[in-house]
């Protein structure tokens, strides 16, 4: 038989392999090094982490290729970049310099105010956020292979992460409680396709892999979103940003490792030097809020 | 009978599933005291780098090596980068089989495939002789085997994809990702030969 790529076994399958890990942002092969080093599962290639982004201000958009090779040239885990929202030549691009999977990501700028891109189209794979489990199962019609919550990105402000969370989580409980006959206006009432609302129903969970993403900055952090249920985590400004980033990474890793058990998590959360500073949500103009772009 | 999933990272859930459809109790591995009860070991798909760190620092290099002596593992992609001797790389192993491996020897991403093998040890769980479709996730190579160890199964052209060595397993492709049960029931009669 022909071997067949970028099937969607193969696209889910590598979001699979990094459950129960830790996805880190980084801008140099240096640290991309030191994100190895420290046991990620991953990295997220790119010029600017999200705290940098909201400071600088401006377009947000993907980053050099050029910075994104060097970056795939230093390490051997899977290498992740970001395009903006609906700019599917960014995409394409992407999928030509070979990264392993493309986030299609609020924290740039959108170029699209309606659609998102059409991932069935790709060969690479899609990770895509949402905030709830309409915009989860949206991304999934589109095709994307893997789904992380949002959170509110570069803020080192868990509590958006957690309520895209439980948001998530909370209404795949209901939907497992529902009668069948509701299920056609849950999925008109979230704008959710009606087949991947019956199937999340009968899995008990969404059918790809989701992490949870968007304010993580500590162990402790790390370990609260696993135990609310999600499948792994993704580290952005929350590492390079902080004191001691190979220290902490470390540690982050290992919590997520060992989520249920509070005595590794007191061991792992000493002594990490300072987190990075953070932005309180609560007192964040709505304006420069960026999880509510997505459609 | 009782079979741990080492979960220090990767896809050890889509393994207890498996291994539970199968009636067989399973449990999660990710400290050494938790290998004591155990007739055997399966070492999920994941990135091998971070299995690496976390068994270092929480002591389970030694340890597995002792399991691997006495009682049956099965690595899987990750995992069989794991258990090998020789990976081309400065990283933790195993070395429990004498294989050398190439990690992500088809490429990035973009290359990873499906493919249906010809395995002919599955006849020995079910006779009908089908071909097995395997999933291959950015997977690595077995380039050779030496010794004891055998080859299992191989790709059209050749590579190697599948080995065994004894009661050790290795195989660059996820029999976890799939609903077909054979391999699984392969290596729980590898369990079963050293109980």
């Amino acid at each position: 038989m022909e071997e067949q790529t970028g099937t969607f076994a193969v696209k889910k399958g590598l979001a699979q392999m990094l459950k129960g890990g830790v996805i880190m942002d980084v801008v140099t092969a240096e640290h991309a090094r030191i994100a190895e080093d420290a046991g990620a599962v991953a990295v997220m290639a790119l010029e600017r982490v999200p705290a940098d982004i909201r400071a600088d201000g401006g377009v947000a958009r993907m980053s050099d290729p050029e910075l994104i090779l060097k970056i795939m040239d230093t390490v051997s885990i899977p290498v992740m970049a970001k395009c903006r929202i609906g700019h599917f030549v960014e995409a394409q691009i992407l999928e030509a310099i070979g990264v392993d999977y493309i986030d299609e990501s609020e924290v740039l700028t959108p170029a699209d105010e309606a659609h998102h891109i059409n991932k069935h189209a790709f060969k690479v794979p899609f990770v895509c956020g949402c905030r709830n489990l309409g915009e989860a199962l949206r991304r999934l019609g589109e095709g994307a292979a893997m789904i992380r919550t949002k959170g509110e990105a570069g803020t080192g402000d868990v509590v958006e992460a957690v309520r895209h969370a439980r948001s998530v989580l909370g209404e795949i409980r209901r939907l497992q409680n529902m009668p069948e006959e509701e299920l056609m206006a849950f999925a008109k009432e979230n704008g959710a396709p009606y087949e991947l609302v019956v199937e999340t129903r009968k899995l008990g969970r969404m059918p790809v892999v989701n992490f949870a993403a968007g304010g993580v900055a500590t162990p402790a952090d790390a370990a609260l979103m696993m135990q609310l249920g999600v499948d792994g985590v993704f580290v952005g400004s929350g590492i390079f940003k902080s004191g001691d980033p190979a220290h902490r990474a470390a540690a982050i890793v290992k919590a997520v490792t060992h989520y249920n058990d509070p005595y590794i998590l007191a061991e792992v959360s000493r002594n990490l030097g300072a987190p990075m500073v953070g932005r309180n949500i609560s007192t964040m103009p709505e304006s420069e809020r960026i999880s509510d772009r997505g459609w | 009978m009782q079979i741990g999933v080492l979960a220090l990272q990767g896809d050890f859930a889509e393994h207890l599933v498996l291994l539970r459809r199968l009636d067989v109790q399973a449990v999660e591995v990710r400290l050494p005291a938790q290998l004591d009860s155990l007739d055997g070991l399966i070492i999920p798909g994941g990135e091998s780098t971070t299995f690496g760190k976390l068994a270092v620092h929480y002591g389970l290099v030694e340890p597995l090596r002792q399991f691997g002596q006495r009682k049956a593992i099965w690595g899987t992609c990750a995992g069989a980068i794991f258990v090998s001797k020789d990976a081309h790389r400065d990283q933790p192993l195993l070395g429990l089989m004498d294989i050398s491996v190439a990690r992500n020897a088809f490429g990035r991403q973009v290359a990873s495939f499906e493919a249906n093998l010809d395995v002919p040890a599955l006849c020995q769980v079910d006779p009908d002789g089908r071909p097995y479709h395997a999933i291959f996730i950015r997977a690595p190579l077995i380039e050779a085997v030496r010794g004891q160890a055998q080859v299992l199964a191989k790709l059209e052209d050749g590579r190697i994809v599948a080995a065994q060595e004894g009661h050790l397993l290795a195989t660059s492709f996820h029999p976890e990702l799939t609903e077909d049960t054979r391999f699984h029931q392969y290596f729980l009669q590898l369990v079963r030969s050293r109980m």
